[in-house]
């Protein structure tokens, strides 16, 4: 029989971890609170309009984050078409459907593949960068250099980057998206000689202009979530290279996280859109 | 219980006042009921060991921390309840020099020292870029406008994070730890700059520091801040004939007892 001792002894081991529950969830409540008044924050200066230097360092950090992103995630596309094409050719050719495969491989860039290739990779190049560089600015007193010198953070540092990034997101998709049907063509029709035609013609109709934007509101919505994510956890950073370092991670794993929940979540209130808008039309969102 | 020695001389205008301040974060007790004022035109400097809230009460000053117990005044304005947009107008006319100078790495010197006149003032692009010269040629920075933070010593960064904290006249300047990490070379141009700035702008300071030299050398009054209370206020000779102990040790950079037998146990 169970001594008094060794009962309790389990009660307080059970107790300590409910305790450890409780304050990880309050800890994680107040965290979301947090970044949701960081966003809204966010919001409000974007919609007052932050003034002229904030719009021009806009314009740098497009730069920065556009442009040079470009070689990148034209790389990832071109061989994620290719790599689709190399998988789904056999299958489509055992069934003597070959000529069709355009259609599954323009279906799965636009729709899928390309905003959240896209979104990912610039959750890693970008959001590790803007963390990076807004924890440093933290550490070294920056951050609040501007505040005693009247300038809000929010509107010089974050507004910037934010609105940046949902401008470069959905254009960076749209190559991403163009370079990964070449890639998928090339392998298809170069290499595994499927015929030109039947491939861009199969391509051309899987696609209409629902399906591509469908692909252009999600890569916007990643780029809310990447540049939202990793200004937080930069101006939220721990000290020292230690805290840099963690917050950069974070900032990756939590956006890469936020993807992919924010994608279901839009595959689900798109296809109802879909299918009110085109009742007749087999959803294949 | 602090001893205030001045306490008898002739009361001058208060330009900041701390009222039964409290602080902590976490467990640790930063700040236990602080009472103080700091006087205008005077350079006051707030002395004691690393981790005693020296820092944390200039910080209070412009508004980065609130007191989790009593309340912060700038002449008769309480400011520990203002938002950011309410501490502006008392921030514009504070200057902060920065432990670790902030400089803001992605501008040159020029930007930096023009940011708080392109964020508050109205003035033309020739008079800021006037303004930034002169306060440059005021720390000895002369001609490094183009030059990147990036690119400048440790005393130069100090001396370019100085140009920019006066560079809209303020009416106190707020220095935190000026000397840290600088040859005692070095330390004494930013001790003299300081002297300098008091003499020319004729600002209030308050330095916050634990270099003894500095502080007798700067200061027109000297508080000492140990575990969260203030235990010693007057000038630099009252400080030296303080009658606790561990004003003496602090004055002289010597261990008490308690640290030196820890030391043998290890």
């Amino acid at each position: 029989m169970a001594s008094i001792e060794t009962i309790t002894g389990k009660l307080g081991a059970r107790q300590g971890y409910i305790a450890r529950l409780g304050a990880w969830a309050i800890e994680a409540n107040l965290a979301l609170g947090d970044m949701g008044v960081f966003f809204l924050s966010t919001l409000y200066w974007i919609f007052r309009w932050p003034g002229r230097r904030a719009i021009s360092e806009t314009f740098a950090q497009m730069y920065e984050m556009g442009t040079k992103s470009i070689p990148v995630v034209m790389i990832g596309g071109g061989f994620i078409g290719a790599v689709l094409a190399v998988e789904t050719l056999p299958q489509f050719q055992e069934i003597g459907l070959a000529s069709r495969v355009g259609s599954i491989i323009v279906i799965s860039v636009v729709k899928q593949v390309g905003p959240i290739l896209t979104a990912v990779m610039l959750a890693g190049r970008l959001g590790g960068a803007m963390t990076a560089e807004l924890g440093t600015m933290r550490v070294t007193e920056q951050i609040d250099a501007l505040r005693v010198m009247g300038a809000d953070p929010v509107r010089t540092l974050v507004v910037p980057r934010v609105l940046a990034c949902v401008i470069m997101t959905p254009i960076l998709t749209l190559y991403s998206d163009a370079i990964g049907i070449l890639g998928g063509w090339l392998v298809a029709v170069r290499v595994e000689g499927v015929r030109n035609y039947p491939f861009w013609h199969y391509a051309a109709q899987s696609t209409d202009l629902f399906t591509v934007n469908v692909g252009l509101i999600k890569a916007f919505f990643f780029g809310v979530v990447i540049s939202t994510v990793a200004c937080y956890k930069g101006f939220r950073c721990g000290n020292g290279a230690q805290g840099v370092g963690k917050a950069c991670t974070e900032a990756f794993v939590t956006g890469f996280c936020l993807i992919l929940l924010s994608n279901f979540i839009l595959a689900l209130g798109l296809n109802n859109l879909y299918n009110a808008l085109y009742p007749n039309q087999p959803s294949v969102l | 219980m602090a001893e205030n020695l001045n306490a008898t001389s002739t009361p001058a205008p208060a330009l900041i006042r701390f009222k039964d301040v409290h602080k902590r974060f976490g467990p640790q007790v930063v700040l236990n009921g602080v009472t103080m004022a700091f006087t205008e035109g005077q350079t006051t400097v707030v002395l004691g060991p690393s981790g005693t809230g020296k820092s944390v009460l200039l910080k209070h000053i412009v508004g980065l921390l609130q007191p989790d117990v009593g309340g912060v005044f700038y002449r008769d304005t309480r400011i520990d309840h203002l938002n950011d947009r309410g501490m502006e107008p008392i921030r514009k006319k504070i200057g902060f020099l920065f432990q670790l100078s902030a400089l803001f790495d992605s501008m040159t010197v020029g930007d930096n020292v023009a940011f708080p006149l392109r964020e508050h003032s109205k003035l033309s692009k020739t008079d800021i870029r006037d303004r930034v010269a002169e306060r440059l040629a005021m720390v000895g920075m002369e001609n490094s406008e183009k030059k990147m933070p990036g690119e400048l010593s440790g005393g130069q960064r100090k001396r370019v994070a100085l140009a920019r904290a006066i560079a809209l006249n303020p009416e106190l300047v707020l220095y935190d730890e000026p000397t840290t990490g600088l040859d005692p070379i070095r330390s004494d141009v930013i001790n003299e700059l300081i002297l300098k700035l008091h003499e020319e702008l004729k600002v209030s300071a308050i330095v916050v520091t634990h270099d003894m030299t500095s502080a007798f050398k700067v200061g027109d009054r000297l508080v000492m801040l140990m575990g969260g209370s203030i235990i010693a206020d007057g000038t630099a000779d009252e400080l030296r004939s303080h009658s606790d102990p561990r004003v003496q040790r602090f004055i002289a950079g010597r261990a008490d007892e308690e640290d030196l037998r820890a030391l043998h146990r290890i």
